[in-house]
């Protein structure tokens, strides 16, 4: 339907502030130089967590083992580099297309069951593969991990230096054109069809959407992202262990979302630039219990709700 | 006229409780068929049923000559069956005319044939579904199955709740659709003088069994038997 596509695209159009912070961010690595590698961090953090508001926020598929794709992708991309050869972007398409193949597979897993059946095997899949990693040492190094993953200039030209300049450009640019596309993809047709089938499963499969093709399919590249975003970790760390997999890495993730929102795009972003500036700092302050600030942070967040956090002087608007 | 659309001896249900016992019913093409009946007959349970939302038990559906029975619910969308619920059951989250789009499938009937027929819609294009008043979801709702091109439009008691000035514009927009476009239909309804005018045929549905079939024009004419079908005269 090219015209429900190209009316839909009108409705989206970018706006101002949208190019003002995009702008800003990819030139970021450049005006606080210093930051590069928080940066870095950030901007995987940020893809990750787009990666599980496609299914959690558009789709209505609850998730707590992300990690996996994150983890698979990680792995996979520092394989080739060791293995196959050291070049950045083919390293993250194979991260990324081997993470859509373990979608594809897993997404039998969670067609069927309620949200409860689908917490714990898309856990328990994170779980095996935490496991694997840790038993297959003639592969993935056991627990020391994958180290010393000497990687290629990216566009054979820009080396990764030690401050992470290179490395947050890199990431940058890869989570921009990610975002591009995640965009393009949720203001379409199909886009609106996950969001009806998070509405209203049953009514959107009356109505002729075929809704386990939809969940397989957005699941499938949901997992893509992921495998792309472990990628870039594995790539700009020069580094892969077990803890790609850890649930810890699953759950913050969904912290990141809740404190950003779901459903929007910026959501997951903002919630990635809240969440890591917060460990950040805070860890700078009380390097062992950052972790009860964050939870007091979202204990206070919840509470308050995200809209009355964001405006206080709402609080004593009259009604 | 062609056939469009034979049920012969269905049965239905939801789990164990069989609803519908061997209900036999044709459309023509381009013919608009009013099922009526007392409440807890089977009337919703026979359009879920086309739809493929119910348990299907045994019999045979075919619309144009497919076997819709044994289809899964979303392919009988594809083949034909726009179905328009009690419940309307518009995507809150999506606005009007994504919930047009999302589903819109090439032929006659497109998002802006859909906002001819109801500029009510159109006007409020951007608007969330929530954001919508009861016949304002109504018309949505038919849009929303007539951008599928069906073959067979399933109207489930579409007047159920609205103001008077509201059921009359949808009736006008139904005629239109019916009687001008030339799309078959079934429509369940309440009322059964309000709907028998707008269409040709009539069955009635009693314990899940066609009771009485007649042109809807028959029955019309007729107030002591269609008291006598469904225990009132309206």
């Amino acid at each position: 339907m090219e015209s429900a596509s190209l009316s839909l695209q009108a409705h989206s159009r970018w706006k101002h502030l949208e190019t003002v912070f995009w702008l800003f961010a990819l030139l970021s690595p450049w005006l606080l130089a210093k930051h590069a590698l928080i940066i870095n961090e950030i901007v995987i953090v940020a893809l990750f967590a787009l990666s599980l508001d496609l299914i959690l926020g558009y789709t209505g598929i609850v998730s707590l083992g992300h990690a996996a794709f994150f983890g698979f992708g990680a792995y996979s991309a520092a394989l080739f580099a060791i293995h196959v050869m050291p070049d950045p972007l083919l390293g993250l398409l194979f991260g990324a297309g081997i993470s859509l193949l373990l979608g594809a597979l897993c997404s039998v897993l969670i067609l069927r069951g309620s949200d409860l059946t689908r917490l714990m095997v898309t856990l328990a899949v994170a779980l095996i593969l935490k496991e694997l990693s840790n038993k297959l040492s003639w592969l993935t190094g056991g627990t020391d991990g994958l180290q010393g993953v000497m990687m290629g200039p990216v566009l054979g030209k820009f080396d990764f230096d030690i401050r992470g300049i290179t490395a947050a450009w890199y990431s940058l640019a890869v989570t921009f054109l990610l975002f591009l596309l995640i965009r393009r993809l949720v203001h379409s047709p199909f886009g609106a069809t996950l969001t009806a089938i998070r509405d209203n499963r049953l009514r959107a499969m009356a109505i002729g959407i075929p809704v386990s093709t939809r969940i397989a399919v957005i699941y499938s590249i949901s997992a893509a992202i992921a495998g792309a975003a472990g990628a870039l970790l594995a790539q700009t760390s020069s580094f892969a262990s077990p803890d790609v997999f850890a649930f810890d890495r699953s759950a913050d993730i969904l912290l990141i979302l809740v404190i950003g929102g779901t459903g929007w795009l910026y959501g997951g972003i903002i919630g990635a630039i809240v969440f890591k500036l917060l460990q950040d700092v805070i860890s700078s302050i009380t390097p062992e219990y950052w972790t009860f600030w964050i939870g007091a942070f979202l204990i206070a967040l919840v509470i308050v709700g995200r809209e009355r956090f964001l405006y206080p002087w709402k609080w004593f608007a009259k009604r | 006229m062609a056939e469009l659309l034979r049920v012969e001896n269905l049965q239905a249900g939801y789990g164990e409780a069989v609803v519908l016992n061997g209900v036999t019913v044709s459309v023509e093409q381009g013919q608009t068929l009013a099922l009526l009946g007392r409440n807890g007959t089977g009337k919703t349970t026979f359009m879920n049923t086309l739809a493929g939302a119910t348990q299907y038990v045994s019999g045979s559906i075919q619309l144009g000559g497919v076997v819709l029975h044994k289809m899964p619910q979303h392919q009988r969308a594809a083949a034909g069956i726009g179905w328009v619920p009690q419940e309307r059951n518009i995507f809150k989250s999506l606005t009007v005319h994504e919930n047009l789009t999302a589903v819109a499938r090439h032929g006659k009937w497109t998002t802006e044939s859909v906002y001819q027929m109801f500029p009510r819609l159109a006007e409020r294009k951007t608007n969330l579904g929530t954001q919508l008043s009861g016949g304002e979801q109504q018309m949505l709702a038919v849009g929303r199955a007539l951008v599928l091109n069906p073959k067979l439009l399933l109207l489930d008691e579409p007047l159920e709740g609205l103001a008077p000035i509201i059921v009359q514009e949808l009736l006008q927009a139904i005629r239109r659709i019916t009687r001008e476009e030339g799309l078959s239909a079934i429509i369940v309804e309440q009322h059964p003088q309000t709907i028998l005018k707008i269409s040709d045929t009539a069955a009635v549905l009693d314990r899940g069994c066609v009771v009485h079939t007649s042109t809807a024009q028959t029955l019309m004419e007729q107030p002591e038997l269609l008291n006598k079908l469904l225990g009132v005269a309206r």
